[in-house]
């Protein structure tokens, strides 16, 4: 793990009860020769453990901007990012990989899957750089496809896989190292409604069971799946409100008729 | 990760692009193919010059009659008369480190038999000329110390001279004439061929009694050469010695002056062609590993597209929790994997190259254990340095923009 010692590990990657989310007065901005540009101009904001939020915004006001700072993949210019109680803003580049292998499971709206990889390889690797062997990753793998209902696809490729299938494998990538926090960045972007409600049926039953989700997305519906909504706009955070008359998932799903 | 599960990966990554991977293995391939080809090809030349030189006789100093400069004009090799008779046998009775000595001189001239002729390297010596050189007879025997002390027409012939001018006939007991001189044919000597030292043809020769050269044939009474053995290998060296020092006093030449003769080590010749076929093997084998070094830029070029081809691959990986050190450590895998793979069919290619050669060339070609070991070690080496840079790059990627990448 290079320049990290074992107990720094441990220390960063400690599972206390609650999982939270803690953003002081962050900042970033680009220096693109003579002029700055801010993405981000001082976002506070707590989320606490259990909760679903869905952040949105157009294109360039900062949401992408905002999730790859919490999801550890970039730093605040300036400001505080407390993740579980630990300043992350002066970790270094080692300890936020451990950080996202073991507290953060990200999904994507490409999927992002190895091609020429099978699904079970594709689930197992962040157990890879996770310390842990073969073998239990194997299992955890068979564990996180069977809970998104592909436990008979493991030995499929990709290309063998529709993109609602392709996106529940990235689920199940992303919960194999048993995070605190799943984040999703438009994750229904590529997929058709029907799909779409499905893949959000998931996260609803993922987050039922304890586990805090943060979904960037622009479409007004499957905001309306999450508990609560983050409206971002020029870097700033412009309404900040929980769902009312919140609709399930499951029940939308039950409405909807299947086309095929 | 341990280097087990990075190894499979590795290879998983290379299986994923087969026509890619194997063109790239094969400038390792032909690289280390070529050195342990080029490598066996210079030592088995060097232990061929080797074995002729002790099949020579290592021991072996050769005194030759020496140059003189006489106003201005340099005489060569041989020019001088004053290394006698007396002297091979005071070199005899006062260098200890000798143990043998036979006198020669000689002359070129036409050798008849029948309707044949053939014209070769007349040889004056002594019995113990045969023994000093090891030189063994394929028919017949060496003409006698009485022989010599008579002057007897009699000669013993090489293997080249046999075969001109008695392609048909057994040449034992016939007569054969050297300047219109009837000569009794002894003994053939076995084939010797070109010595590896002078690169003349050792067999195209006849040689006689001295006497019989001298009184007879060239009419000269001083000595072109003395053939000595000494001890052993070792004592050559102190054999030079005691002959040269023990010449300089009897032909009297004062401190400072020139020799009038030359003595010639064997010992000295067998390290100098050692020397030569080193440096060869060395070329040989330095002009191969410029194709091993094209190889390897070889897969830094692929390493260099695959990183790039996989941008998006190392952004997932990094997202997931892989560290700097783990891309790196994967990219540089799949160069030593690569390398290492490349270098193993290299082996077995050289082999193959050198039995080819064997076989149509006839050379003698040596695959030395060594070679093998450096060069699985020179190809392991290449792949960490030329998948140093690629591996560097990919571990220095953005995950953010990595992600991103189409």
């Amino acid at each position: 793990m290079g320049t990290m010692s074992q107990s720094e590990i441990d220390i960063a990657v400690q599972q206390p009860r609650e999982s939270t989310i803690r953003v002081l007065d962050v900042h970033k901005y680009y220096d693109l020769g003579e002029t700055r540009v801010h993405a981000l101009r001082g976002i506070t904001m707590d989320i606490a453990s259990g909760e679903f939020v869905a952040i949105m915004g157009a294109s360039g006001s900062g949401k992408s901007t905002f999730m790859n700072i919490i999801g550890c993949l970039d730093k605040p210019s300036s400001g505080n990012y407390f993740l579980d109680g630990i300043d992350v803003s002066g970790l270094s580049k080692d300890q936020l990989a451990a950080i996202r292998n073991r507290k953060i499971g990200f999904v994507f709206q490409g999927f992002n899957l190895l091609s020429r990889t099978t699904a079970l390889e594709n689930v197992e690797l962040p157990t890879l750089y996770a310390q842990v062997s073969k073998e239990e990753g194997e299992q955890r793998a068979r564990e996180a496809l069977e809970l998104v209902g592909l436990g008979d696809r493991s030995t499929h490729f990709p290309s063998q896989l529709s993109g609602g299938q392709q996106q529940r494998v990235a689920i199940a990538r992303a919960l194999v190292n048993k995070p605190s926090i799943l984040l999703a960045d438009e994750p229904t972007g590529n997929l058709d409604s029907h799909t779409s409600v499905e893949i959000m049926e998931i996260l609803e039953r993922l987050n039922d069971s304890g586990l805090t989700i943060v979904l960037v997305t622009h479409e007004h519906d499957i905001s309306q799946f999450a508990r609560r909504t983050i409206q971002f706009r020029d870097g700033r955070v412009r309404r900040d409100e929980l769902v009312v008359n919140r609709q399930t998932a499951s029940h939308v799903l039950k409405d909807i008729p299947v086309e095929d | 990760m341990d280097l087990i599960a990075v190894a499979r990966i590795a290879v998983r990554a290379l299986a994923r692009n087969k026509m890619r991977s194997s063109l790239t293995m094969l400038g390792i391939i032909i690289g280390v193919g070529a050195v342990i080809a080029m490598v066996g090809v210079g030592q088995g030349a060097q232990q061929q010059v080797q074995q002729q030189i002790a099949a020579m006789g290592s021991n072996i100093l050769f005194v030759g009659s020496g140059t003189v400069t006489r106003g201005g004009t340099h005489m060569g090799w041989g020019a001088t008369k004053t290394l006698v008779y007396a002297d091979m046998l005071a070199i005899l009775r006062e260098c200890p480190a000798v143990k043998a000595a036979a006198p020669g001189s000689n002359t070129s001239s036409q050798v008849v038999f029948g309707n044949d002729n053939w014209a070769t390297r007349i040889n004056g010596t002594e019995p113990q000329y045969f023994d000093i050189r090891n030189w063994p007879f394929l028919e017949g025997t060496a003409f006698t110390q009485q022989d010599v002390e008579m002057a007897a027409n009699v000669a013993v012939i090489g293997e080249s001279v046999r075969k001109n001018l008695f392609a048909a006939t057994d040449p034992l007991g016939q007569t054969i004439r050297i300047k219109s001189l009837p000569f009794k044919v002894v003994g053939v000597l076995a084939q010797k061929g070109t010595s590896a030292a002078m690169g003349d043809d050792q067999d195209d020769v006849v040689l006689v009694p001295i006497t019989t050269l001298q009184k007879k044939i060239s009419g000269q009474d001083w000595l072109r050469w003395i053939m000595v053995s000494a001890t052993s290998r070792q004592a050559s060296y102190a054999a030079q010695e005691q002959i040269t020092s023990l010449l300089r006093d009897r032909h009297r030449i004062r401190a400072g002056q020139d020799d009038d003769f030359m003595v010639r080590n064997l010992a000295d010749m067998a390290d100098l062609a050692d020397q030569a076929g080193s440096i060869m093997t060395m070329l040989l084998a330095s002009i191969a590993s410029v194709s091993l070094i094209v190889g390897g830029i070889g897969i830094m070029n692929i390493m260099l597209v695959s990183v790039t081809e996989r941008t998006r691959e190392i952004g997932i990986r990094m997202a997931i929790g892989a560290t700097e050190r783990n891309v790196q450590s994967q990219f540089l895998t799949e160069a030593v994997v690569l390398s290492l793979i490349g270098g193993a069919i290299g082996i077995v290619f050289g082999m193959g190259a050198s039995y080819l050669i064997t076989k149509t060339l006839g050379w003698v070609v040596l695959i030395s254990p060594l070679a093998i070991v450096t060069a699985v070690v020179f190809s392991m080496a290449v792949g960490i340095f030329f998948g140093f840079y690629p591996a560097r790059k990919a571990a220095r990627l953005n995950p953010i923009e990595a992600l991103r990448y189409e």
